[in-house]
């Protein structure tokens, strides 16, 4: 168990800084490259914006040094690059729709974006002292994530872009409030899943060799369903859909270590999917276009065909190995190529050896979250990291998957790298949550701790569970780590310095 | 909690690495049959404005990439479009052809060969520059042998014997690629269909991508049989009747104008000398279908040659009866050859029987001007003994001196040649003229093809009358140049 870790962690904040200089020359480089492989010469901004990105990483760096010494070196640089090379890609799509009469100005806008979304994700590292706060918000969460999600339905704010309706705007500023909602939703299953695991986790009969739940504990998992197939059908967000249910299976598999739940949610989201694919023809054209993608009729169907998705396999086909280079490419022949398919733009201008490096990049991030909440010691922490590392990587999977061909095609974001100010800004937010978490699961333990650590096979009862029924010994010892590092009212862990 | 994190973190870089499998698969796997479907506009945009590589005739570029001030970057450009299309053939929306299609993996710079210079244009983050194809060509002789043809319809093959480089590839009548390498995609379409059905198809080189009855040239094979077979020599003497009637029917084969052969019978030299149907037909019958298909083949009938273009296999068929046999004797019935077969069969007697792979691509030179490939020559096959190559060298000699092909004498020069001309149903016969020159010293092998070109009555002398000039300013141009 990880509650006690006797070797003593760098705090590695001068990793960091190097880490973040290469993350800097990354994304400079790239955005030079782009104005030398469309314009045949180095962008005439490029030193403003170095600069500004500089100022964008010092800055976080500092922020993250005064008020999480110990957050783990390498996420920070990780998305610096993940940012700078999706900014790059957004510019040089901006500059091919200007060539072709078309200018957008993207680029700008994802740069004020990121601006704000670092300077955001900097208050929320600022102002959230311990993340352990947030439990105290779990249902407060729980509400402002159906308020988000419903939000783009209420009339007057609500926009339907592109058959999805999953806009708000409020003045001049379009939200995708399902972006924001991620993360309320993450704050609260880990709320509510670690005061009610012990439930879930222990009571129910074995069938087939699985630890079944009771039906009556099956109550949230199918209100989540619920939820999310309503976004599925009514704001035809095959995506959004996947991912706050993959978001809660998992979660739930995290706080009850039981198999069970997953196959019961992998099973309720395919037959509906399966319904839903049967009974709206929205979502049934997204598993055409995925299954059948090259039949001509299918490519050729508008809207709802493949066409997109297979321009964009061409696109990223062109790229092959080693890609056109930075501006080299055509990825604007590609609908979206900024936004849902930039990803299919990256394959083709920096080819497989690219789009690879940005996929281990990814791998890289989400490994350091999963190994933050492996070291917090706080139960929610441990499922509001964890959460929202899968989170992360669950984004990319659903995005590069649909993309590659690999699952049918959704209208997500790629974190960090597409264009959309709301995915930017709530992937900043959640980058923000795991520096905080990291930084109390990298945190020295100080000298004097009157930690309880249960001996593992050491019968407990188990606290504030509903039943007091004997547990077995391997179910006990998780069982009482929680109750050691989760009371209900007040936090025993690390609290000496707060 | 812990050991469910390690799993779901071992599930996410399982989902990361499937991840890297799928675009794997996408980007490695299928990257050719998506870059080759037909809805695929993306590679032919990207091709269209590629810094492609010139193609280089003697250090000047006739099909070069300039940079322009369109969406696509640069344009192709061709700068004697007349002259060398039947070499370049065309790059553009509707498809490419010739070098530009057999070389394309060079001029557009993706082939493995050219990795090292990919990868460095993209750390510099230039443009990928496609390599050059030199070429073998001389633009004497080709220009020569456009001028010759004039605006009959045809073909000319020209290779030095020695090594197979060709000298000249004409085909007439030819186009302008120009018209189909513009980027006003309507513009060239419409060029495109209208070449498709413009007469003479302008689009398909009649030097190497059309076969047609070899005619009387085709004696040179069978000569050459009968001199391998060791039965025969130069005075071996054949029967030459007015009409030969191979066993197995009763139709009878006759000589060009229904006259005799001069003689009865007749010697091989006599025969080839003044073209003799009747004992050709008798000798192909004697030396079996057999013997003159081995001889065909080694002659490359029935074999691809690639230059670096993919010719037409020119072919002498399976299975063939006595009547077959005799008829395909005198290059008729399913007999078929490629103009530049036939420059490959006086080649092979030029090079004491040595046939020389044909080759139209010297040097490919990447954009920093190193060298990335060179074509050494190589012996195609040994289809005949330099014995057999003298014999038959001095038999077309007495071609020229005293036969058919007499209007293709050059003062001074001793030329060896064979005509042909081959029935072509009502309309007026194919003219066909192969041979070589010196005869002592063999600096150009040739062959002519001119479609239609003979007169009606199936005279065997046009052949002569209509060929014969143009091969002279042909191997003239070679031995001035």
């Amino acid at each position: 168990m990880a509650t006690i870790s006797p070797t003593r962690v760098q705090a590695g904040r001068g990793v960091e800084v190097a880490l973040l200089v290469v993350a800097l020359v990354v994304g400079i480089y790239s955005y030079a490259m782009v104005g030398i492989g469309v314009e045949g010469s180095v962008p005439a901004d490029v030193w403003q914006y170095g600069l500004g990105m500089a100022v964008l990483a010092v800055g976080a760096h500092l922020v993250v040094r005064w008020r999480a010494p110990h957050a783990d070196p390498v996420i920070l640089p990780v998305v610096v690059a993940l940012n700078g090379i999706g900014l790059a890609m957004i510019y040089r799509i901006d500059l091919a729709y200007a060539a072709r009469g078309r200018p957008h100005g993207f680029a700008d806008k994802q740069l004020l974006w990121t601006a704000v979304s670092v300077v955001g994700a900097l208050l929320l590292l600022w102002l959230l002292r311990d993340h352990r706060k947030l439990r105290r918000y779990t249902y407060t969460a729980m509400v402002a994530s159906l308020a988000l999600l419903l939000s783009p339905m209420i009339p007057g704010i609500g926009q339907t872009i592109n058959g999805a309706q999953i806009w708000v705007r409020v003045g001049p500023v379009g939200m995708q409030p399902a972006e924001l909602a991620k993360i309320t939703l993450a704050v609260f299953f880990a709320g509510y899943l670690v005061t009610n695991r012990d439930t879930l986790a222990l009571a129910g009969r074995t069938v087939l060799g699985m630890k079944m739940p009771r039906v009556r504990d099956l109550g949230p998992i199918l209100l989540i369903w619920v939820v999310a197939m309503a976004v599925l059908v009514m704001q035809r967000d095959l995506g959004a859909a996947l991912l706050f249910f993959g978001l809660f299976v998992a979660m739930i598999y995290l706080a009850t270590e039981r198999i069970s739940w997953v196959v019961i949610g992998l099973g309720l989201f395919g037959v509906g999917a399966a319904v839903a694919a049967r009974a709206f023809s929205h979502v049934g054209a997204r598993f055409d276009g995925w299954l059948d993608a090259f039949n001509d009729e299918v490519f050729n169907r508008h809207p709802g065909g493949s066409g997109q998705l297979v321009r964009g396999l061409f696109g990223m086909a062109s790229g092959g190995m080693f890609g056109t280079g930075w501006g080299q490419g055509r990825p604007d022949l590609v609908p979206y190529a900024e936004s849902d398919f930039i990803v299919a733009s990256l394959g083709e201008e920096l080819g497989l050896t690219g789009l690879t490096a940005i996929l281990l990049l990814v791998a890289v991030l989400v490994q350091r979250g999963m190994r933050t909440a492996i070291g917090v010691r706080d139960g929610f922490g441990k499922l509001l990291a964890g959460g929202l590392s899968f989170l992360l990587v669950l984004q990319v999977f659903v995005v590069v998957g649909g993309v590659t061909r690999l699952i049918p095609l959704t209208g997500l974001a790629t974190p960090f790298l597409a264009y959309g100010g709301s995915s930017l800004f709530a992937n900043w937010l959640i980058v923000a949550l795991l520096l905080r978490v990291s930084d109390d699961a990298r945190r020295p333990a100080p000298d004097v701790r009157p930690v309880l650590t249960p001996e593992a096979g050491t019968p407990v009862v188990v606290a504030g569970a509903a039943t007091s029924r004997p547990v077995s010994a391997s179910a006990a010892s998780s069982a009482a780590v929680s109750s050691t590092a989760d009371p209900p009212t007040e936090i025993v862990d690390g609290g000496a310095d707060r | 909690m812990n050991t469910p994190l390690r799993r779901l973190a071992s599930v996410a870089l399982v989902m990361c690495l499937v991840l890297i499998g799928s675009a794997t698969w996408v980007q490695f796997f299928q990257s050719d049959r998506l870059d080759n479907d037909s809805r695929n506009v993306r590679t032919l945009y990207r091709a269209l404005g590629d810094a492609r590589g010139p193609i280089v005739v003697d250090g000047v570029a006739v099909a070069s990439s300039v940079p322009v001030d369109d969406v696509f970057g640069f344009q192709r450009q061709y700068s004697d479009p007349v002259t060398y299309s039947s070499i370049t053939g065309f790059f553009g929306v509707t498809g490419r052809t010739g070098l530009e299609q057999a070389q394309n993996g060079y001029l557009s710079g993706s082939s493995d060969q050219l990795v090292f210079s990919r990868l460095r244009d993209v750390f510099l983050g230039r443009p990928p520059e496609g390599a050059a194809v030199e070429t073998t060509i001389s633009p004497a002789v080709q220009e020569a042998a456009l001028r010759a043809l004039g605006d009959q319809e045809g073909a000319i093959v020209a290779i030095e014997p020695s090594t197979g480089r060709i000298l000249a590839l004409v085909s007439t009548p030819g186009f302008d690629p120009n018209e189909l390498a513009t980027h006003d995609m309507r513009a060239a379409r419409s060029a495109y269909e209208t070449l498709l059905t413009a007469p003479g198809n302008p689009l398909r080189s009649k030097a190497y991508q059309e076969r047609y009855a070899p005619g009387s040239t085709f004696k040179l094979v069978v000569a050459a049989a009968a001199l391998e077979s060791g039965r025969y020599d130069a005075s071996s003497t054949l029967p030459a009747p007015h009409t030969y009637t191979p066993p197995q029917t009763s139709r009878g084969i006759g000589n060009f104008g229904g006259g005799g052969c001069g003689s009865d019978p007749i010697t091989l030299d006599d025969s080839l000398r003044v073209s003799c149907n009747t004992s050709f037909a008798w000798l192909g019958v004697d030396l079996g279908a057999d013997a003159l298909r081995r001889q065909a083949e080694a002659f490359g009938f029935n074999t691809e040659v690639t230059i670096p273009m993919l010719a037409a296999n020119s072919r002498f068929p399976a299975s063939l009866d006595a009547p077959q046999t005799a008829q395909s004797a005198i290059g008729q019935f399913e007999v078929q050859a490629t103009p530049l077969q036939m420059a490959m069969v006086s080649a092979a007697i030029a090079n004491d029987g040595t046939l020389m792979t044909p080759y139209l691509v010297d040097t490919v030179r990447a954009a920093n001007l190193s060298t990335v490939r060179t074509t050494e020559p190589k012996v195609f096959a040994r289809p005949i003994s330099a014995s057999t190559a003298r014999t038959l060298t001095e038999m077309m000699e007495n071609v020229v001196r005293s036969g058919s092909a007499r209007p293709v004498q050059i003062p001074g020069v001793a030329v060896a040649a064979k005509t042909g001309t081959a029935q072509s149903g009502q309309q007026a016969p194919h003219v066909w003229f192969t041979g070589f020159a010196p005869a002592n010293d063999p600096q150009v092998a040739v062959a002519v093809f001119v479609k239609h070109g003979g007169d009606a009555r199936h005279d065997e002398a046009t052949g002569g009358r209509v060929a014969a000039p143009i091969a002279r300013a042909v191997i003239e141009a070679v031995l001035t140049s």
